[in-house]
């Protein structure tokens, strides 16, 4: 199954990039942008079958490698589906290629 | 004494600490590949700057999971002195033997100039050959070293003393146009408990000749010369003895908020 696990910074934590981002697009025109907050997102397939073991396998990854649990929150979700079937994805990052291309097409 | 230099995929400053290490503390260094799983018998252990696994996910964190890694944090716990320069300093804090974390530059630029620094204490394997509160000049070379930890583990720090290098300006000041990347407090270089774990930013070997510039790095490693003496002053008993049963790692490494 697919996990998408995305990384953010702890609030508090100073995000010069983030601050960077903002600047940039404020300088682009986009008015009313704020607290702009820069992080990762990973995803990876996994063997396991089992959503709950599943589970447990990516918490232990993140705080061992994926996330500095010091200066960073991590959350994932679980793609229980087969590849390719998109009807059962959920939340709001589930967003597929198609969605993200017509996303782009409103945004030119 | 013997030392090891540990050498990752994009280190860039262990032929430095090599050449340092053999003419001004007449020590010749192993040269450790970090596939290896076993450090030799070593008095000192250092893991030098560069840019480890081309910095992937976070500077330090790849590296901190090295196969070599694991008999470098086994021994750190058994007492080895290790030392972690720059990229060093960032694996240290990965692999949970110093607490925090070196963040992205406050100005986000990667900056290499000499910077000045000031000897909190004196009483490390690392600094004895420095007095206390001594101003010296360094170069730091880096793109990540914005040292931060939460209030707590500063508090902690700071309370325990372990805060060995602060950025300050020639005259010895704390001023915010002399800390050049925004680490809180200014740290540029702390210990564990024990005082035999030492991470910095800042490169004194590459100021060890004045035909390099300056020769501000040269004590750092004249003291490491001594090390051997040093540490028997230690273990003969006095406040500097290290704690029984406090691996410096576990200690910080549970303290990390969840």
């Amino acid at each position: 199954m697919k996990a998408r696990i995305v990384i953010t910074l702890k609030p508090g934590v100073l995000d010069p990039q983030g601050k960077a981002i903002e600047g940039a697009l404020a300088g682009l025109g986009f008015k009313g942008v704020q607290g702009v907050r820069q992080g990762k997102f990973i995803e990876l397939e996994l063997d396991e079958r089992d959503p709950e073991d599943a589970r447990e396998q990516i918490r232990e990854m993140c705080e061992r490698l994926l996330a500095n649990t010091v200066i960073e929150n991590y959350r994932f979700e679980l793609d229980e589906s087969a590849p390719g079937d998109r009807s059962q994805e959920r939340g709001e990052s589930a967003t597929g290629a198609g969605d993200e291309k017509a996303v782009a097409a409103q945004g030119s | 004494m013997k030392a090891a230099v540990i050498v990752f995929p994009a280190s860039n400053c262990d032929r430095d600490v090599a050449v340092a290490l053999e003419r001004v503390a007449g020590i010749r260094p192993r040269m450790v590949w970090h596939g290896e799983s076993v450090v030799p018998a070593s008095d000192l252990i250092v893991l030098p700057g560069g840019f480890s696994y081309g910095d992937y996910l976070r500077c330090g964190a790849m590296a901190a999971h090295s196969p070599i890694m694991r008999d470098v944090v086994a021994k750190a716990r058994a007492g080895v002195p290790v030392l972690g320069i720059c990229n060093g300093f960032q694996i240290l804090t990965e692999a949970g033997l110093l607490p925090g974390v070196l963040m992205r530059n406050a100005s986000l630029n990667f900056i290499c100039r000499d910077v000045h620094l000031r000897i909190e204490r004196n009483d490390t394997l690392f600094t004895h050959r420095y007095e206390k509160g001594a101003v010296i000049r360094i170069p730091i070379a880096h793109h990540d070293g914005n040292y931060y930890a939460d209030e707590e583990t500063l508090a902690r720090l700071e309370g325990e003393g372990r805060v060995v290098f602060r950025y300050v300006n020639e005259r010895g000041e704390r001023a915010p146009a002399a800390n050049p990347n925004g680490s809180q407090n200014a740290i540029a270089g702390i210990c564990d408990e024990t005082g035999r774990i030492l991470g910095l930013m800042p490169h004194p070997e590459r100021l060890i000749e004045p035909l390099l510039g300056g020769s501000d790095g040269r004590p750092f490693f004249e003291g490491l010369a001594e090390a051997g003496h040093f540490l028997e002053g230690l273990m003969g008993g006095g406040d500097g003895a290290p704690q029984q049963g406090s691996p410096a790692g576990a200690v910080d490494r549970a303290a990390r908020p969840a």
